[in-house]
């Protein structure tokens, strides 16, 4: 394994993706984004959510590439179609596995089965993350699938 | 309207005066009904509970709470059919596994002895939906529709008819009773609900839960009963997942009996946005208020700083609007329409409800969050571009757009609002010369155009002569001091064009013309101004009184009334109208306690020397 490319490429790929799922909701495409979902499991104040969610964003997608890095190593080595495979792998699981979880681990996300007691919190993303625009599974394959196109391109084994 | 509300802060139930259950949306308000019989009594299907001997009728809320008893009396006995959507806290959600949604039934005799006959039908999307049928036994009769489960049992043996429908046939005896669970789950394995004392018990829980929620409540006045009943309507249009209030929890129940007038209000209009979190903060409620607004500013981010008319509690757009085909309709009303096609109008005057909603929160909670003192600078600079332009109006007619008077003054009130809080220090982002000036020019826009001199009122149009209610707003907004002579006119040409009677107004001249009925939130309104000094306390006491005197047995209210009849038209119950109710008997409050403050002020200074 290339240690320094990883650590290049996987910074470089989440840069890539953070970029790409804070943009479509600036774009108005979804109200999804993972940063600040992940900003706001540690703080309430919504500006500063934003600032700590990308670091967290950061770090996780770092780890993350190195899952995508071991796939590669035992798949007979990087090209950008295996990364396009696992980031699409990678979207279907955070899509459905993940956003059905969230509301369950974020102290700060309603669920579905809330009611009638309110507390203010984030709305919970549903099916498919639905809840946060039609627009919102498109937007997550397609920052998830371009994470590992960047990662299957230009990370180096050897 | 006969017919009591049930819901459990994501979707409702309505239940007519003869105990059955006619409307029931499973698992949000917008879903497709499982109960349609509202709109359709042979495919609709309706969960009914009918005597086998004629019975007299008569029914309450369990005080102080949205849990219903229908009281049957016959000859040989009296019955009580106890109906909940059962609710239960979030900490006991955490210790124990409960249903997603729980429509609980429990009939008791009281006296002698009564024979009635129960039949649940549940029919899924108007019977659309394909549905597969299971007697399970002791886990109940399951109907399976697609990947959702709705599961009936109860104290008495069940029979699955070959219509798919479930019967029973039960002799009680005084103290006797008998419990009916139905519930919903989208989630596998369902939950299987729980009978006895556990049944009893739910009930308890949820009565508990309603007297803790509605305990809260800040008002002693004179109209109590009413406003914690408006208040408690309101609670179960809430989507407490979202913090959205749709505007009501039907759909297609005509504005004129057997027209085609008829409109799905499942959905979630900004233009009630001023009035709800008014009556949210001022009763107590401020973790609704900002909940609600919360979800005014953030899950409506897909379209802003351009905001749509309607959304659904999640800020999507409504689905398509359609005419289901085949239904008989509400009195024979039809198309039955599922989604609404107002989503894409434009009407400017949702920003002045929405930044007025907002502002008001503001001013409780404190200093907002950088995004959104952003949005608010947003809308600020959106509307600084598009006063001017002609919109579809609150009254949302599908036709020509025009220059209303409504929409100016919203439109004032946005930067009125929004300099308030640049004044407060609260919101520092915004040109407070260049919004200064554009709030000048909108009131000198609507003083030369909104006004006519020769009949001495503000007109719902500029330029024209059209008389139109939502002009009393000015006061409430406070655009104009409801004293001023041009707003004590104005209420006097509203009054004599509009007013259909004993305390009710057509909205517009054009919808008297059509035939259609008052509009019910028009009374409060006059209300509203009234008790803000177009007149005295006593003459604002008697029209509320009056327009409250259209609710049905157990206070709750539609969006019109036919006023030769006295009955009610339109969706129902609506949101709009219960906080119009709320927030004018709140102003009457206000003006009660300003007189007396100023009658006990008054001898003392006159013997000041």
């Amino acid at each position: 394994m290339n240690w320094t490319s990883w650590l290049v490429w996987g910074f470089a790929s989440t840069v890539l993706l953070t970029l790409l799922m804070s943009g479509s909701q600036g774009l108005g495409l979804t109200r999804m984004n993972l940063p600040y979902m992940l900003g706001t499991m540690v703080t309430a104040d919504r500006d500063r959510a934003k600032t700590i969610g990308v670091a967290i964003h950061l770090v996780n997608g770092w780890i993350f590439s190195l899952v995508y890095v071991a796939a590669f190593q035992v798949w007979g080595g990087p090209t950008w179609w295996k990364g396009a495979a696992i980031g699409l792998v990678h979207a279907t699981f955070v899509l459905t596995a993940g956003m059905a979880a969230l509301p369950g681990m974020h102290p700060r996300m309603a669920s579905e089965q809330r009611g009638p007691t309110i507390a203010r919190g984030l709305e919970p993303p549903g099916f498919l993350a639905l809840h946060y625009g039609v627009r919102t599974p498109v937007s997550v394959i397609i920052a998830h699938v371009l994470f590992g196109i960047v990662l299957g391109t230009f990370y180096r084994a050897f | 309207m006969d017919y009591a509300l049930l819901g459990d802060g994501r979707c409702a139930a309505l239940v007519s005066g003869s105990a059955s259950i006619d409307w029931l949306c499973w698992p949000r308000f917008d879903s497709a009904p499982w109960f349609g019989a509202l709109l359709d009594s042979a495919r609709g299907g309706a969960w009914r509970v009918t005597p086998t001997r004629p019975a007299t009728v008569e029914r309450t809320y369990i005080p102080l709470t949205n849990v219903l008893e229908t009281r049957l009396r016959t000859a040989s006995g009296e019955a009580v059919v106890v109906d909940a959507m059962t609710i239960a806290s979030e900490e006991t959600k955490r210790d124990e596994l409960v249903a997603d949604h729980e429509l609980l039934r429990i009939i008791r005799c009281d006296a002698g002895e009564v024979e009635l006959e129960v039949v649940v039908d549940p029919r899924p999307d108007f019977g659309q939906a394909r549905v597969r049928i299971e007697d399970a036994r002791a886990l109940g009769i399951r109907w399976h529709a697609g990947t959702t489960l709705v599961t009936l049992r109860a104290e008495v043996p069940l029979q699955l008819d070959d219509a798919g429908a479930v019967r029973a046939t039960l002799r009680l005896h005084a103290g006797e009773s008998v419990a009916f669970s139905l519930v919903f789950d989208a989630d596998a394995p369902a939950i299987v609900p729980v009978l006895g004392e556990a049944a009893r018990a739910r009930i308890d829980r949820s009565i508990a839960w309603w007297r803790a929620w509605i305990g809260r409540a800040r008002y002693d006045g004179p109209h109590r009963d009413q406003v914690l009943r408006g208040a408690l309507a309101l609670k179960l249009l809430a989507y407490a997942p979202s913090g959205a209030i749709v505007a009501a929890p039907t759909t297609s129940l005509p504005e004129r009996d057997g027209g085609d007038l008829n409109w799905d209000y499942r959905y979630c209009w900004l233009r009630d946005a001023s009035f709800t979190a008014r009556v949210f903060l001022e009763l107590g409620y401020v973790e609704d208020a900002e909940q609600f607004c919360g979800w005014l500013l953030h899950t409506t981010r897909l379209t802003r700083p351009e905001l749509r008319v309607l959304y659904d509690v999640y800020g999507n757009e409504p689905g398509v609007e359609h005419a289901v085909p085949g239904l008989a309709g509400y009195h024979g009303s039809t198309p039955v329409r599922v989604g609404n096609a107002a989503f894409a109008q434009r009407q400017i005057d949702m920003y002045g409800e929405v930044v007025d909603a907002v502002a008001q929160v503001i001013r409780i909670t404190g200093e907002p969050d950088r995004e959104t003192r952003h949005l608010l600078r947003d809308f600020g600079e959106y509307v600084a571009d598009r006063w001017h332009l002609p919109d579809s109006g609150i009254w949302e007619p599908r036709g020509p757009l025009h220059r209303h008077t409504h929409s100016r003054v919203a439109c004032w009130v946005v930067f009125d609002r929004l300099l308030d809080l640049s004044a407060r220090r609260l919101l520092p982002e915004i040109d407070t010369a260049r919004f200064s000036a554009i709030r000048d020019a909108i009131r000198s826009d609507i003083e030369h155009h909104a006004f006519d001199p020769a009949r001495g009122c503000y007109v719902g149009d500029l330029d024209t002569a059209e008389l139109d209610a939502s002009v009393l707003l000015m006061s409430y907004y406070g655009f104009h001091d409801a004293a001023s002579p041009r707003m004590r006119s104005t209420y006097a040409a509203v009054e004599r064009a509009l007013g259909a009677g004993r305390g009710l107004f057509y909205r517009y001249d054009e919808s008297r013309r059509a035939g259609e009925g008052a509009f019910w939130i028009c009374s409060y309104w006059a209300v509203e101004h009234l008790a803000r000094g177009g007149s005295s306390l006593a003459a604002a006491r008697r029209l509320f009184a009056e327009a409250g005197a259209y609710a049905n047995d157990v206070g709750l209210m539609a969006e019109e009334v036919e006023p030769a009849s006295g009955a009610q038209l339109g969706n129902f119950p609506q949101a709009y109208t219960h906080v119009g109710l709320v927030s004018a008997a709140l102003s009457l409050e206000a003006r009660a306690r300003r007189e007396t403050a100023e009658r006990r002020a008054q001898p003392r200074a006159e013997v000041r020397p």
